[in-house]
């Protein structure tokens, strides 16, 4: 029990990345396969952040900071850089969630559907504008 | 300033700064963007020549990024491996611009300052990725490369957007994947540094966090560069992007993922992590020739000449990987040497087929009747090309293969040694028929009257030419040019590979082969 409740973040980010795992690759609508993919990476960014905290530690900039040579507890502040990596991915991840946005916009002024059955149905067909 | 000293970071910045700067002289006048384009990759190939010069002259180059030191800032580390890929990369970039010219005006006529500054954002995060010592950072360039690759891709014909969609999703799959590996590597060592973490992980090895995260690692980037079970991608992508970015991206994307395995492979984890404690090597030998064989059998199987060459692109990276997974000098030098002349090679096919679809319109392998006589110099070109494919002496394919096949034989792997001239014999089958097609079948005439295709042309706005006459009409000046230097690129490559190894490959083989 311990197992589980004790790491609750890591246990909910691996939820999250098959859930949208799940729908990358299982749902049929494009939509939900963007949405799912949106939940994939918001899991890995759940999971970067998680392993930056720590109980009971605050935001790590140093009060008083006046000589050198004080000496710092590094358990009191949590650890800044995943977080700060995470900035990034998050940009990434927003200008993925665009182009692919974007791209659904082109697929559907091309064929008028998001289910990728049909599209499928209409390539098969040679329709399409 | 010093041009030298700063050259790795130099690099980058060119075509980064030259891809905003781009947008805003294509407001102002577009006809300036391509010769602007055409400067700043040249100015880039300059830098990269300076680098690879530096590096074998003088050793490796460290730069570091605002001056920070290594394992708190970020460091751009350049070994020969990095600077031979660099200059491939820059050079490639500078002649598939200089090739884009024509097919571009004439696929996405309203779109070409757009087109430019994606292109050179591409070519940024290429670049970036080879250069970096970090392996944050090469999640970065990673994500700014494939960004600019899904929108590249989406702008070309019939099915690109569903095309382009469908790598958006397989390429943020292997992107994460890349991104949980480093995330990995960073709660158990605390450093993002490659030559950093090369220096704790071995105390590490047994770490079950160090697997993970190595299989993330190798599976995202296997994702990335479209080895076999995870290529399903590539053939859609590369088929219906238009004709410059497919030469560009054939040739480089593959390559530079290819070089990114390496380096988590040999220099982020110690050669015997990924040789001994892992039997990575000994999988991704069978992965590799899996790829060989279904890229080869699947691409005798198509008619469209551009889905053929992806196919057969599906196979080159199986070639690469497996000369990699060999994990001996022989063959591993192959699969340096191969990333160089495959990046000729394929940049060369994909022109030509370029060049083909801009005179006739045509794709499909069964139209290429009579090319002989109406595009001669092109056709030649894709002769010699394909010649080197095969791998016939004295072209470069010869050699790469050369040492792929002597790498199999010292690793003592009959079979995998056997596949390769397997498959070199279906590619074989696959260049002699159209050969065929294009040199010894006779087109028939078909009339067509010159009213229809004047309707056509102002029904559609795809200027799909019809005609099928045979007289004399080469492609243009600016796409000539390019494929000639590929061409004679193959021939040279070949006769001077001796040399090449000699001065960089040899000393990208990581020590303990």
């Amino acid at each position: 029990m311990e197992f589980i409740i004790g790491k609750f973040n890591y246990w909910i980010y691996i939820i999250l990345m098959m859930i949208g795992f799940y729908a990358m690759i299982a749902k049929k609508n494009l939509v939900k396969k963007i949405v799912g993919m949106n939940i994939f990476q918001t899991a890995i960014i759940l999971f970067f952040v998680s392993t930056g905290s720590k109980k009971g530690a605050t935001i790590p900039i140093i009060q008083n900071y006046k000589d050198v040579n004080q000496v710092i507890d590094a358990a009191q502040y949590m650890n800044p850089l995943p977080h700060v990596l995470m900035l990034t991915a998050i940009v990434v991840m927003v200008s993925t969630f665009g182009v692919a946005l974007a791209l659904l916009l082109m697929i559907f002024k091309k064929y008028r559907t998001f289910e990728e059955d049909e599209i499928l149905e209409i390539l098969k067909q040679g329709r399409g504008k | 300033m010093n041009m030298t000293e700063h050259a790795p970071i130099l690099i980058i910045l060119i075509p980064l700064l030259a891809s905003f700067l781009n947008l805003l002289i294509g407001l102002w006048r577009k006809r300036l963007c391509y010769p602007f384009v055409v400067a700043a990759l040249g100015m880039c190939v300059f830098s990269s020549f300076v680098i690879l010069n530096t590096v074998i002259n003088t050793g490796n180059i460290s730069y570091r990024l605002g001056g920070w030191a290594p394992p708190w800032g970020i460091e751009y580390v350049i070994d020969h491996l990095n600077a031979f890929i660099i200059a491939i990369v820059s050079f490639m970039s500078f002649i598939t611009a200089v090739y884009s010219k024509k097919s571009i005006e004439q696929e996405l006529p309203e779109k070409t300052v757009y087109f430019y500054t994606i292109y050179l954002l591409l070519v940024t995060g290429l670049l970036g990725i080879t250069a970096t010592g970090d392996v944050f950072n090469l999640y970065v360039f990673l994500e700014i490369t494939s960004l600019a690759g899904y929108a590249l891709i989406a702008i070309g014909r019939d099915k690109a957007p569903l095309a382009s969609f469908n790598y958006v999703i397989m390429g943020t799959i292997g992107a994460c994947f890349y991104l949980l590996g480093v995330g990995y590597l960073y709660i158990a060592t605390g450093s993002l540094n490659i030559a950093d973490l090369a220096k704790l992980l071995p105390e590490l090895y047994h770490s079950k966090v160090i697997l993970v995260a190595f299989a993330f690692f190798m599976v995202g980037i296997a994702i990335k560069i479209a080895l076999f079970p995870l290529h399903v991608w590539l053939p859609d992508a590369y088929t219906y992007a238009p004709s410059t970015v497919s030469a560009f991206v054939a040739s480089t994307m593959t390559k530079v993922g290819a070089y990114a395995m390496i380096r988590i492979m040999f220099t982020v984890f110690e050669p015997r992590f990924s040789i001994e404690l892992l039997p990575a090597t000994a999988i991704l030998g069978w992965v590799a020739a899996a790829a060989m064989v279904y890229g080869c059998i699947l691409a005798v199987a198509q008619t469209d000449l551009k889905r053929m060459l992806s196919y057969i692109l599906i196979a080159e990276v199986g070639y690469i990987v497996m000369g990699i997974s060999l994990a001996n000098r022989e063959g591993f030098t192959g699969a340096v040497l191969h990333i160089l002349n495959d990046a000729f090679m394929m940049a060369c096919l994909f022109m030509v087929a370029g060049a083909v679809a801009y005179k006739t319109g045509a794709s499909n392998m069964q139209d290429f009747k009579g090319l002989n006589k109406k595009m001669p110099f092109t056709m030649a070109a894709l002769i010699i090309a394909a010649l080197s494919m095969v791998g016939v002496p004295p072209t470069a394919g010869f050699f790469s293969k050369w040492y792929l096949i002597l790498g199999a034989i010292a690793a003592q792997k009959w079979l995998f040694a056997a596949l390769f001239l397997l498959s070199s014999l279906a590619v074989a089958v696959v260049f002699f028929r159209i050969i065929q097609t294009v040199y010894f079948e006779v087109s028939k005439e078909v009339s067509v009257p010159v009213n229809s295709v004047s309707k056509e042309f102002s029904k559609s706005k795809q200027t799909l030419k019809t005609d099928t006459d045979t007289s004399f009409n080469e492609a243009p000046v600016s796409m000539l040019m390019p494929i000639f230097i590929m061409t004679a690129g193959i021939l040279l490559l070949g006769l001077f590979s001796g040399n090449i190894i000699s001065a960089v490959i040899q000393f990208t083989v990581p020590k303990g082969f």
